[in-house]
């Protein structure tokens, strides 16, 4: 039954993402869409941390950052392949996360958001304070992405990689869920010390999990800094960190398409407030805590429960 | 050498004593309600504006200083009762987000009204700096201790001589047993969000006139009050007066003997080492978890 729900809602999707070109009207909305599909990977990543798994994290945009000035230093800087770049920011990220996953992981609530917003402010100033590398404030600029000696170019074909990444992503997140390593992770949420005690161990899936998302923004970093062309510090700031984790909590924690509602929704809805020009800051506050206070579990498991599905 | 050491001393303890008041209001909305309120930067940032513009108005500041910190303090209330309140049985994150998503409104709010420029409140009584041992010592710096410290001294007495402050204490403790002998728990929360919200604006407007004010100060002092609350042990005021100290001390030796480009990562990187050889902070009770 869960399986088969799932695979429901993987082929909605893949047919929602393969109509979507048809609705959009110009290369505006294409680049939307494809930040939304880029958005919805790491939120579906820090989804797992949050919604499935209970820990939080207030500065995951430092590993997005990681992942970007890996891409823009070295292959703009030094010459790299972008795969390759992208492969060393994949495993500073690995191994950064790894090393600080045990004893951050090891506190819980307000000290876990504490100790990862402190990691990813930090990390946010180092980009912006060694410029030797990074441009300082100003940005680097990123030369276009490229696999296998094929450019990836236009807005189109852009759109087609993040979405067929999003598809995968989507595929990999659902199976994990309804992996014993799922259920142990589901565990460790509901009732860490029952979980404990048929043998899970804590700290090893949690860290496993962090380090998973971690990764996966990490990519998605790499991947945005090639399709902007372009990366600021503002990329890791912690306003970026608290945009991803008000994408998992709008769209739902705990629920994949939540995520993937999140993403978008948050994508696009800056967009459509910037009509209220100088406001846009304050209006999106607004919808905000309206949406948290009718909606307090999100947007996908409110409605579907209302829907009564 | 003794001079420089003076000098980095007082500044760091000026701008500690605002951290500490930001810490503060961190704890005292953390006791009643179990809620971070990532808002409580945003107090100081109004503190320090609203000051600026009733002084504009040309109120004299004997007016329109306890006016901004009566204002903000109504604001608190104001956010409690609009959107604090209505989400009090959600999960932790949602409330996480619910006080991001004020923050954006009050900072957004201001942005609109104010615009982007930096302000700058007059200090209190005059610029010409005190010399000690060689340092030098702006007079503001002393209006911001010494008021830092009155402000706590009256909190403690609060706490421990006023039926309200007790009733604060007791929700604190235990909410269901407070509830039990008659505390209001919704009048504690209300008072929480009021008193951390002044306590705000008055470290928002004694540190204006040293680090200026703009639309956008709160964030970074938000933060660092943070910081210096989980520092002394979250729910603990000692431990968020002293986590504040330390903070701002630590904070100008790193920027004079070290690097001053990386002033504002220091509280970050503190607390991260706190969390590796320290996890309850440095005044945190052990207090066994309840599975």
């Amino acid at each position: 039954m869960r399986l088969g729900s799932r695979g429901v809602g993987l082929a909605m999707t893949g047919i929602g993402l393969a109509i979507l070109p048809l609705l959009l009207p110009n290369a505006f909305w294409y680049d939307l869409a494809t930040r939304a599909a880029i958005n919805a990977v790491v939120v579906i990543g820090l989804n797992l941390l949050i919604g499935y798994a209970g820990q939080i994290s207030l500065g995951h945009a430092g590993f997005v950052g990681i992942g970007a000035y890996a891409s823009a230093v070295l292959t703009s800087r030094l010459g790299w392949p972008p795969i390759a770049a992208m492969a060393a920011g994949a495993l500073a990220t690995a191994f950064l996360a790894l090393l600080v996953a045990r004893p951050i992981l090891r506190l819980r609530g307000h000290a876990l958001a504490m100790a990862t917003l402190g990691l990813g402010i930090i990390l946010s100033m180092i980009f912006t304070n060694e410029s030797q590398w990074t441009g300082g404030p100003d940005g680097i600029v990123v030369r276009p992405f490229s696999l296998l000696g094929l450019a990836i170019a236009g807005e189109r074909q852009w759109y087609w990689l993040c979405a067929a990444l999003l598809l995968v992503t989507l595929w990999a997140a659902g199976n994990l869920v309804d992996s014993p390593f799922g259920r142990a992770m589901r565990a460790l949420h509901t009732a860490e010390p029952a979980a404990k005690a048929v043998g899970v161990d804590p700290a090893a899936v949690k860290a496993s999990i962090f380090v998973l998302s971690a990764v996966g923004a990490s990519l998605m970093g790499s991947l945005t800094a090639h399709y902007v062309g372009f990366v600021t510090p503002q990329v890791a700031s912690f306003l970026t960190s608290v945009e991803l984790l008000t994408m998992v909590v709008v769209g739902g924690m705990a629920s994949l398409a939540g995520s993937v509602v999140g993403a978008a929704v948050l994508t696009v809805l800056p967009q459509l407030l910037t009509r209220f020009e100088g406001a846009e800051t304050a209006a999106f506050g607004l919808v905000l805590v309206a949406t948290m206070i009718a909606m307090p579990r999100g947007l996908v498991p409110t409605l579907r429960e209302r829907l009564g599905r | 050498m003794l001079a420089e050491f003076l000098q980095f001393l007082f500044s760091g303890l000026t701008v500690g004593a605002t951290y500490a008041l930001a810490a503060l209001g961190f704890t005292i909305v953390y006791n009643a309600s179990n809620v971070i309120n990532f808002a409580q930067g945003e107090f100081l940032m109004l503190g320090g504006m609203l000051a600026v513009f009733l002084l504009e108005i040309g109120l004299p500041s004997w007016v329109a200083l306890p006016a901004a910190i009566l204002l903000v303090a109504a604001i608190g209330v104001a956010v409690e009762r609009l959107a604090i309140r209505p989400a009090r049985d959600a999960e932790v994150v949602t409330l996480v987000i619910i006080t991001l998503g004020v923050s954006l409104v009050l900072r957004g709010a201001i942005q609109m009204w104010r615009g982007t420029a930096t302000h700058a409140l007059p200090p209190f009584s005059g610029d010409t700096p005190i010399m000690v041992a060689g340092a030098a010592l702006a007079p503001q710096s002393l209006w911001v201790i010494g008021v830092a410290a009155a402000a706590v001294a009256l909190l403690w007495w609060f706490f421990e001589r006023t039926r309200w402050g007790k009733a604060m204490v007791a929700t604190a403790s235990n909410r269901l047993a407070a509830r039990l002998v008659g505390v209001r728990i919704e009048v504690v929360l209300m008072l929480s969000f009021a008193l951390s919200a002044a306590l705000g604006a008055l470290g928002g407007i004694i540190v204006a006139p040293i680090t200026l004010t703009s639309f956008d100060v709160g964030i970074m002092l938000g933060l660092k009050g943070f910081v210096a609350a989980v520092l002394g042990g979250l729910g603990s005021g000692v431990g968020a007066v002293a986590g504040g100290l330390l903070l701002g001390v630590l904070e100008a030796m790193a920027a004079g003997y070290v690097s001053s480009s990386y002033k504002d990562a220091v509280p970050f990187v503190v607390i991260l080492l706190l969390f590796m050889f320290l996890p309850r902070g440095m005044f945190g009770a052990h207090a066994p978890e309840r599975v």
